[in-house]
């Protein structure tokens, strides 16, 4: 039953996200919009502070008549709905197996270093939150780091340090690799084969 | 109708099935924990592992549809290691606490492990431990014994129609839990232990209290309400331990509600168990014969028509035909069941039954309730209407609560049901179209001031919409009351009702009252009359008694009661009553001996006979009757807009026996007077 234990905060779509909402829900048939609920969330996440809190998933679950229990169980199986406050800045650590041979316990060290908070933890300031997560799918560019919608790559101690400064100073350093002059995920040094596909390095493809 | 061959058995099933049931139709027995012929399918224990021909690994069999030529064995190699590897891989995560384990001795991994697993586990790392969830006062969780099969959480979605259960987080840490825990808020709630396979839900207020090997079980009948459930009363030297559901695919199917489960406590309390008398204002023990002879002694100067009687809500046949041979004996014939005031007469037996049958609702394609929350009236039947919910209209008259499935509300007074009537409004497009549609007419219509016009009202919509057809009657009376459509059977109405009773009590035109355990209606206005009470409890009936004689309650006496439909039901004593608390019927003939004139029978098969030559219909012993439908009842008339509530507010205390129980006291508690208020959602289910 819904009775609901309603936190003392509300939740509510932004009349902008509200329209956008509106798209998403046009995709499907009406009697099957519970299909919008993980765009939904998402879009909810962001706008409140870069997670979901009780309100939001009540918030969602009325918006596609679904019960509440239904939203929980999304929002706890999917890692990318967070279910604590975090800080502006999220910092997710691939640790995976590929990411780990290629030296990730260095990124790790230098993101724990610089923030001084560990793992699943946030600045006294509220600016960084640091997580540790399974494999980005990006383990070409080996070690890997997801901030915001971009993949910082080919890590290692000092440019991780880098890019950590960066965000302090207000600057946001350009994704991909950090460490390497290859372009994306392609070899080292320029491509190797179907050379005459392929745009030049460092360019955009 | 595909064709399989099973362990070189061949079989042919309906089209649909699955593996699982071909496997069964060739009478072979598959583990499983997560398939259950009642829920949706899930598939994610494994344990039901098969393996087919061609393919390359075992299947899951409650999964597979059954298809033309496969080939599955069930007792190769390959199964037998299939089998032992998800039993160990369940036990990896399940704690070894069985000595602690209310479940021990009807576990289903107990059982399926001792029959299928192979060597001891080989598991030496840490088990989870999943912190208490709490489902509310009738559930106990352990869930760290949870192995995540979901069938309480389907059964939350699909029969009880509360999706408060859910599984959140994933893999290793799955939980299994309600919503921000807040308690199962449902009034079947108590089902989810049987469906259990583990020990992770267990029935709290019997918790650590039997074990099952200890328990002397008797199949019998419920009284809560008027289904007439199927029940299994397990007891434990003079006490009943607890109640579970039998099957009965046409009243109960295997549910039964948490009234019916968990009032059990309530045969220990308040009981009465001697007999009493008033003197001086004051009630005192008293023994058999000194309250026989008060009795008698009161009679002498009153004549028969100044007696009337009246019979309560959980009185079996029995009882009720010997009560009306004494009284009749003694020249009355004021004698009246119907204590919520309906208004429906004994005359036409279809102006009283359920006739459509509750099975028959999963033929229905529409419905319209009238004064009437199926949910608190008859819990396990407002599950049928759920499903009638998908597949047809429904639409109310009267208070709008929440049924659990979406009602269209066509307003809350007799108006409402004259405009139906006149072909106003959507809804009668639905009831129209509809090739089998119904009407139900709760305790709130018939007992309603306008009762007798809203019977006429409905017995014309029936007609008119097409609900009477030769193969099809959709007028149905939802009664609440287990004794009610026996005690109309036997004819204990009066004409001036159950109020006619109480205002001759007032005005001294009756001066006796014998009240075979009516609780639930004002007796204060019986205060002048002389009263005797007998029942099972000290509840409401006997503050105004003048004599009490300890009846035994439901449980205790072998006993038949009719139910809504008009089956007649046979249900067994399963201990004895308390003291000297006697079988109703044995009390009434040794009263009837004392006032002199002996009720002519010694033995309950005796009674039986002599009722069943009376009213042959009582020996159709599990058959519901087809009765003819009457060009017409209830009266026309004028009506008013007093507007038509439900009769029962509190669902956990309904009668006596559920008002004695400290664990239905708990319930409206716990769910606020048992208002089920929260929105009906829409589920996938
Ligand atoms: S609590 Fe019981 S019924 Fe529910 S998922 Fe766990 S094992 Fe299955
Ligand atoms: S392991 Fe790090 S991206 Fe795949
Ligand atoms: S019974 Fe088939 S997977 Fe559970």
């Amino acid at each position: 039953m819904n009775i609901s234990v309603r936190n003392a905060e509300t939740f509510e779509f932004t009349p902008e996200n509200l329209t956008w909402a509106a798209g998403q829900l046009a995709k499907y048939p009406a009697s099957r919009k519970q299909s919008a609920v993980m765009p939904l969330l998402t879009k909810a996440q962001e706008q409140n502070n870069g997670w979901v809190s009780v309100p939001v998933m009540e918030y969602i679950a009325d918006m596609l008549e679904m019960p509440y229990i239904r939203v929980q169980e999304v929002v706890t199986f999917y890692t990318m709905y967070r279910q604590k406050p975090v800080g502006k800045h999220v910092i997710e650590v691939c640790t995976t197996t590929p990411c780990w041979l290629r030296g990730s316990d260095d990124v790790v060290a230098a993101c724990k270093d610089e923030l001084g908070i560990g793992f699943g933890e946030t600045t006294a300031d509220g600016e960084f939150t640091l997580l540790e997560v399974e494999c980005a799918g990006a383990c070409v560019n080996a070690p890997v780091i997801a901030y915001k919608e971009n993949y910082y790559e080919d890590l290692d101690n000092d440019s991780t340090r880098k890019f950590i400064k960066a965000i302090k100073n207000g600057d946001i350093i350009a994704p991909g690799p950090q460490t390497t002059d290859r372009h994306k995920s392609a070899p080292e040094g320029g491509p190797t084969t179907l050379k005459e596909f392929c745009a030049t390095p460092g360019g955009d493809s | 109708m595909p064709t399989l061959k099973i362990d070189g058995i061949e079989v042919e099933v309906e089209g649909g099935a699955t593996v699982l049931q071909a496997c069964e139709a060739a009478g072979i027995e598959i583990p499983r924990f997560c398939f259950h012929e009642r829920l949706s399918i899930s598939g994610n224990c494994r344990m039901c592992l098969v393996e087919m021909e061609k393919a390359p690994k075992l299947i899951a069999s409650c999964a597979m549809p059954a298809g033309e030529g496969m080939i599955i064995h069930t007792n190769s190699d390959k199964v037998k290691r299939g089998r032992e590897g998800v039993l160990e891989f369940t036990l990896m995560n399940h704690p070894l606490d069985c000595p602690v384990c209310d479940q021990g001795g009807e576990c289903d991994l107990q059982d399926q492990y001792i029959a299928y697993s192979g060597d001891d586990a080989r598991y030496e790392d840490e088990r989870r431990i999943v912190a208490k969830e709490d489902f509310g006062p009738l559930v106990k969780t352990v869930m760290t014994r949870c192995i995540h099969c979901t069938r309480c959480v389907r059964f939350a979605d699909e029969i009880a129609g509360v999706p408060a259960l859910g599984g959140i987080g994933r893999g290793d840490h799955m939980e299994i839990t309600t919503y921000q825990e807040q308690p199962f808020a449902s009034e079947l709630s108590g089902n989810v232990v049987d469906l259990c396979p583990v020990g992770a839900l267990t029935n709290k207020p019997y918790a650590f209290s039997a074990r099952p090997w200890e328990l002397k079980s008797t199949e019998t009948i419920d009284v809560h309400d008027a289904m007439g459930s199927s029940i299994r009363a397990d007891a434990r030297g003079r006490e009943v331990m607890r109640f579970l559901p039998r099957v009965h695919e046409d009243v109960n199917e295997e549910w039964i509600s948490d009234k019916t489960r968990q009032a059990v406590d309530g045969l220990k309390y308040n009981r009465l168990d001697q007999p009493y008398i008033r003197k001086g204002g004051k009630m005192q023990p008293a023994s058999w014969e000194e309250a026989f002879e008060a009795i008698s002694a009161k009679l002498k100067g009153v004549k028969g028509d100044k007696v009337a009687g009246i019979v309560g809500d959980l009185c079996d046949l029995e009882s009720m035909y010997a009560f009306k041979g004494l009284l009749n004996d003694l020249g009355s014939s004021a004698l009246e069941c119907r204590q919520d005031g309906a208004k429906y007469g004994g005359r036409h037996r279809a102006g009283y039954l359920f006739n459509t049958s509750i099975s028959g609702i999963d033929e229905a394609d529409a419905c319209l309730l009238v004064g009437t929350n199926p949910r608190k009236e008859a819990a396990v039947l407002n599950i049928r209407l759920r499903y009638l919910a998908k597949r047809g209209a429904i639409a109310s008259v009267g208070a709008v609560e929440n049924l659990s499935y979406p009602v269209e509300h066509l307003g809350d007074t007799v108006q409402a049901l004259e405009n139906l009537l006149a072909g106003k409004g959507k809804f009668t497009k639905a009831l129209k179209a509809a090739k089998k549609p119904m009407i139900i007419l709760g305790g709130g219509a018939v007992s309603h001031p306008d009762g007798a016009v809203i019977l006429k009202l409905a017995h014309d919509i029936a007609d008119k919409y097409g609900m009477i057809s030769a193969d099809w009657n959709g007028f149905n009376v939802l009664h609440h009351a287990a004794s009610r459509v026996g005690a109309m059977d036997l004819g204990l109405v009066s004409d001036k009702g159950m109020n006619g009773i109480l205002d001759g009590a007032e005005k001294g035109d009756i001066k006796l009252v014998f009240n075979l355990g009516v609780d639930e209606i004002d007796l204060s206005r019986l205060e002048k009359a002389f009263v005797i009470y007998q029942g099972s409890h000290g509840d409401e009936g006997v503050k105004y008694a003048d004599v009490i004689l300890p009846g035994v309650a439901y449980t205790e006496k072998p006993g038949t009661y009719i139910n809504m439909e008009g089956r007649v039901q046979k249900a067994q004593r399963v201990i004895f009553g308390p003291g000297e608390a006697r079988d109703d019927w044995t009390i009434l003939r040794a009263l009837s001996e004392k006032l002199g004139s002996t009720l002519p029978y010694d033995t309950i098969a005796q009674l039986r006979e002599k009722m069943q030559a009376d009213y042959p219909h009582f020996s159709n012993i599990d058959q519901v009757p087809n009765e003819d439908w009457p060009k017409s009842f209830g009266v026309a008339g004028k009506t008013s807009d007093v507007p038509i509530a439900n009769l029962i507010d509190d669902f956990y205390q309904t009668n006596p026996i559920a008002r004695s129980s400290k664990v239905m006291a708990e319930c409206r508690q716990a769910y606020e007077g048992a208002k089920f208020e929260a929105e009906a959602m829409v589920t996938n289910g």
